[in-house]
């Protein structure tokens, strides 16, 4: 089969940073082809070069036996190339249905009909999704659902998804999967970046790896393992993806919360969480879990509900109240609630607990600081250009790592992690989770949102289960199975009720206290 | 379908000097030095003592008040009202000092300016109204009360009262007007909060990104009011210095004078978006409004023409700083 897209030689550097070095790449009409490599490997800035929105400085782009260049992201979009960022770009004060149809609004809009269209596009995909919903009110994996449906709303030839199931919870996942073997079916052109690689094997045709900014090389399922691939992307095998400490062990409990309310998103979840304990919290997107999160640490307001911290109660009305209370929240979303992306990685770093760095006058100790931060730094194997950067340079990767050192650094008694290992790599995961693991061991109490099943299963000494705003039960290290905790995840109510799981200790479904 | 599709190779590495970067960081500097060069040339006048002097002298209540309004843009905020506070300032100072004495005077009249950037800083930041529409109400309701207090007549002071605060307006010290080292010494602790503290990053930050502030545990309210304080303090402290220069207090002067300050702010890169700005182009910024005012006036160009000019000169600079793009197509 001839190739659809040849990339050869690219190389691209910004400033200093040399993102890519010479990369060759190619992508066959039908075939779905991952692009793996750590984080800061380049795969992004190479498929912005695919996408018409960065020139690199040397290198040829064949499309369809023709040579060209793709001078913007129109020009591309024309060919039929469309790409799916990791970073989203939706209009958030707009509609589903507008953001859907953003490049052809026409001057007057016709709402049926536009709303109509959108709703098409959503039940080919298999999703459903109110169209007329302002986009900046949706939860980031629905956020994800509409740039897909942004890119499939019109014909393509080539779909770049830059970690489209980073944010998707694992049914989300199945189902973007099948989209993807029905555009790949019809002779669509797919690359696909994950660092998921379990579901790389699944569905990739072919492999290219990358390291460095360079090509390390190309590859199949059929051919290389997982470990293989590991191997090619780090540089050396990874000893186990979920380290333990030494010794961890679990005390006093330090975080209890009773009786959360908020609306019909958090109905009445009731949890504690213990000195040197790792609680995972699991469930489908949109069943409460993130809303929750915020409740605790305050950044929305509660209805009702008490929080414990030490046994003591502690009144959390902002962000401020949880932080004095030795609480901290690594958010879902890093771009808006994280970092501030145009500031430096130093800044990003202390401004949860800035007193260690600023002295009695307010000036800030900037020695101090550095020497702070590079530490972090280093501790969290961030790569970057140096403390001063701004965060937006850094790849998805790395920017996340910024948000984690953010509140390692805060350093409070309860750490709760929302996706904390979103759009990680496989050898910065492990990384993550020994520092957790750490934390732990220091006799953190640690609250972990995760997506993620297995990482929840490696990570937690007991997983609760949530759906529709409630706790729907817990599982113990012996019940960790996919089965078992989407069972829980899909009850619903009535059945849940009935069932009563949360009283009856000997079933699987243990108390929750 | 292909137009923009060109069949050209496509050119080898090439480094070039990057002009929109450039424009970006140092197009205020550019449109200063041009202006300072273009000004000399055309009039022997522009560049003596006494004239430099003057051109100080004149943009050190706008400088000033540009520091204010620099720190309120950094949060991505704006305030209207600073024409108004000014006036109030020359007003409370005026009758203050022939009260009780310069000191006290002017101390009261800052706070004054204080105090009305304390009500729209609590409106704003803790009640969340918009910035925009508080300090507009707040431009029309301070004048009002300036005027109130004033009676609408031009306050006289004391010959002995206003011997001191006249001295400033007039005086020289090392042979600089006493009133721009007064507006250098704004810009000097500004710059040094700006860069050096905590609350100058914040203010940076919360202009940046306030949410991701906000969730790193931060009173995102408190330094938002605390920019409009700072604000209405810096314009009172202007209107003291057109009360020490003309030796009366008037509830008139200063309309139209945020503008010119939101001018110059702007000129000096600031974004009004916030998290972007700095004191010394801020500070570039005031004089390169002031040259422009002063030049014209050498020359003789009548008063609209430099309204007409003034705003050409505006718009020059953001496409210098932020049209690079624009351009580039
Ligand atoms: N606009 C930019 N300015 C400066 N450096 C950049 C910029 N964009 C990317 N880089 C640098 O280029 C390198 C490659 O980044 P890229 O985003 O392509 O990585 P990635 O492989 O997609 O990583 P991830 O898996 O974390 O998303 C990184 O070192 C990054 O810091
Ligand atoms: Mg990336």
């Amino acid at each position: 089969m001839s190739d659809l897209l040849t990339l050869t030689g690219i190389t691209k550097s910004f400033g200093g940073v040399r993102a890519l070095k010479g990369v060759d790449f190619s992508l066959r009409a039908g075939e779905v082809h991952a692009l793996l490599g750590e984080n800061g490997a380049g795969k992004s800035t190479l498929m912005r070069v695919v996408g018409g929105e960065l020139q690199p400085e040397a290198g040829s782009i064949t499309f369809e036996g023709r040579s060209l260049t793709l001078a913007d992201p129109k020009a591309a979009a024309d060919l039929g190339i469309a790409v799916i960022h990791q970073e989203l770009a939706l209009a958030p004060d707009l509609s589903v249905a507008e953001n859907i149809f953003m490049r052809e609004l026409p001057a007057a809009i016709s709402w049926g009909k536009l709303n109509r269209r959108a709703r098409d596009v959503l039940a080919r995909m298999g999703f459903e999704l109110d169209v007329r919903r302002r986009v900046g009110d949706l939860a980031v994996a629905q956020q994800q659902v509409v740039e897909i449906a942004k890119a499939l709303s019109r014909d393509v030839k080539v779909i770049v998804f830059d970690e489209p199931t980073a944010v998707l919870s694992s049914r989300d996942a199945q189902r973007l999967h099948d989209i993807i073997a029905v555009l790949r079916d019809s002779g669509v052109g797919i690359v696909y970046i994950s660092h998921r690689l379990e579901e790389v094997f699944k569905i990739a045709d072919r492999m290219t790896i990358m390291k460095d900014g360079a090509l390390v090389g190309v590859t199949s399922p059929q051919v290389s393992t997982i470990d293989d691939v590991i191997r090619m992307m780090v540089g050396r095998s990874l000893a186990a993806l979920f380290p333990k400490a030494a010794h961890r062990s679990i005390g006093e409990e330090v975080l209890k919360v009773e009786n959360l309310r908020r609306g019909i998103k958090v109905r009445g979840v009731s949890l504690s969480v213990r000195a040197g304990e790792i609680v995972g919290l699991g469930g489908l997107v949109g069943s409460g879990r993130t809303e929750t999160a915020r409740l605790i640490f305050g950044a929305d307001a509660k209805e009702s509900g008490e929080i414990r911290v030490h046994g003591k109660v502690v009144k959390i009305n902002s962000p401020l109240d949880a932080v004095l209370a030795g609480i901290g929240l690594v958010p879902e979303d890093r771009k808006h609630h994280g970092a501030i992306l145009d500031m430096s990685i130093r800044i990003n770093t202390t401004m949860a607990r800035l007193k260690p760095v600023v002295n009695a006058l307010g000036f800030i100790r900037r020695q101090r600081e550095r020497d702070t931060v590079m530490k972090l730094g280093q501790q969290l194997r961030l790569k970057s250009a140096g403390p001063e950067a701004p965060v937006s340079s850094l790849s998805g990767g790395n920017q996340q790592k910024v948000v984690l050192a953010k509140w390692f650094h805060a350093g409070g008694d309860v750490i709760i992690l929302d996706e904390p290992t979103r759009g990680v790599d496989v050898g910065a995961k492990t990384e993550i989770y020994g520092l957790i693991e750490e934390l732990a061991a220091a006799g953190r109490a640690i609250l972990v949102i995760s997506s993620e099943h297995q990482e929840l299963f490696g990570l937690c000494d007991r997983v609760l289960v949530m759906a529709e705003g409630e706790l729907r039960g817990m599982l113990l290290p012996e019940d960790y199975s996919e089965e078992k905790l989407l069972a829980l995840a899909m009850t619903n109510s009535v059945a849940a009720d009935q069932a009563a799981p949360l009283d009856l200790p000997a079933h699987k479904h243990q108390p929750v206290n | 379908m292909t137009q923009s599709v060109t069949a050209t190779p496509v050119p080898a590495s090439r480094r070039s000097f990057d002009a929109g970067e450039f424009f970006r960081r140092y197009g205020t500097v550019c449109i200063f030095v041009v202006l300072v060069v273009g000004a000399a040339f055309e009039s022997n006048a522009f560049l003596s003592d006494r004239n430099i002097m003057n051109v100080l002298r004149q943009i050190s209540g706008t400088g000033i008040m540009a520091v204010g309004m620099l720190f309120v843009i950094l949060t991505g905020g704006i305030d209207l009202s600073v024409g108004s506070i000014l006036a109030l300032g020359s007003v409370v100072s005026a009758i203050a000092i022939d009260a009780h004495g310069t000191g006290l005077g002017v101390g009261l009249s800052v706070a004054a300016g204080a105090g009305c950037g304390l009500v729209t800083g609590v409106l704003v930041a803790y009640a969340g109204l918009p910035p925009f529409v508080i300090t507009l109400a707040a431009m029309t309701a301070v004048r009002g009360f300036a005027l109130i207090v004033s009676d609408g007549q031009p306050i006289m002071m004391g010959d002995d009262a206003s011997t001191v605060i006249t001295n400033f307006g007039s005086g020289f010290f090392l042979g600089i007007p006493d009133p721009v080292w007064l507006m250098a010494l704004v810009f000097v602790l500004a710059g040094v909060v700006l860069t050096f503290t905590k609350f100058g990053r914040l203010v940076k930050a919360i202009g940046s990104n306030r949410e991701a502030v906000r969730l790193s545990g931060i009173a995102v309210p408190r330094y938002v009011m605390a920019v409009y304080v700072i604000s209405g303090a810096l314009a009172a402290l202007a209107g003291v210095i057109t009360t020490s220069r003309t030796g009366v207090g008037s509830g008139v002067v200063g309309v139209g004078s945020e503008l010119n300050v939101i001018a110059a702010v702007v000129i000096g890169g600031a974004s009004l978006m916030g998290g972007k700005g700095g004191v010394i182009n801020t500070l570039l910024g005031a004089l390169v409004m002031g040259v422009i005012a002063n030049i014209m006036n050498l020359v003789g160009v009548p008063g609209y023409n430099q309204q007409v000019c003034m705003g050409a000169i505006i718009v020059i600079a953001m496409l210098l700083q932020h049209g690079s793009r624009w351009f580039k197509r």
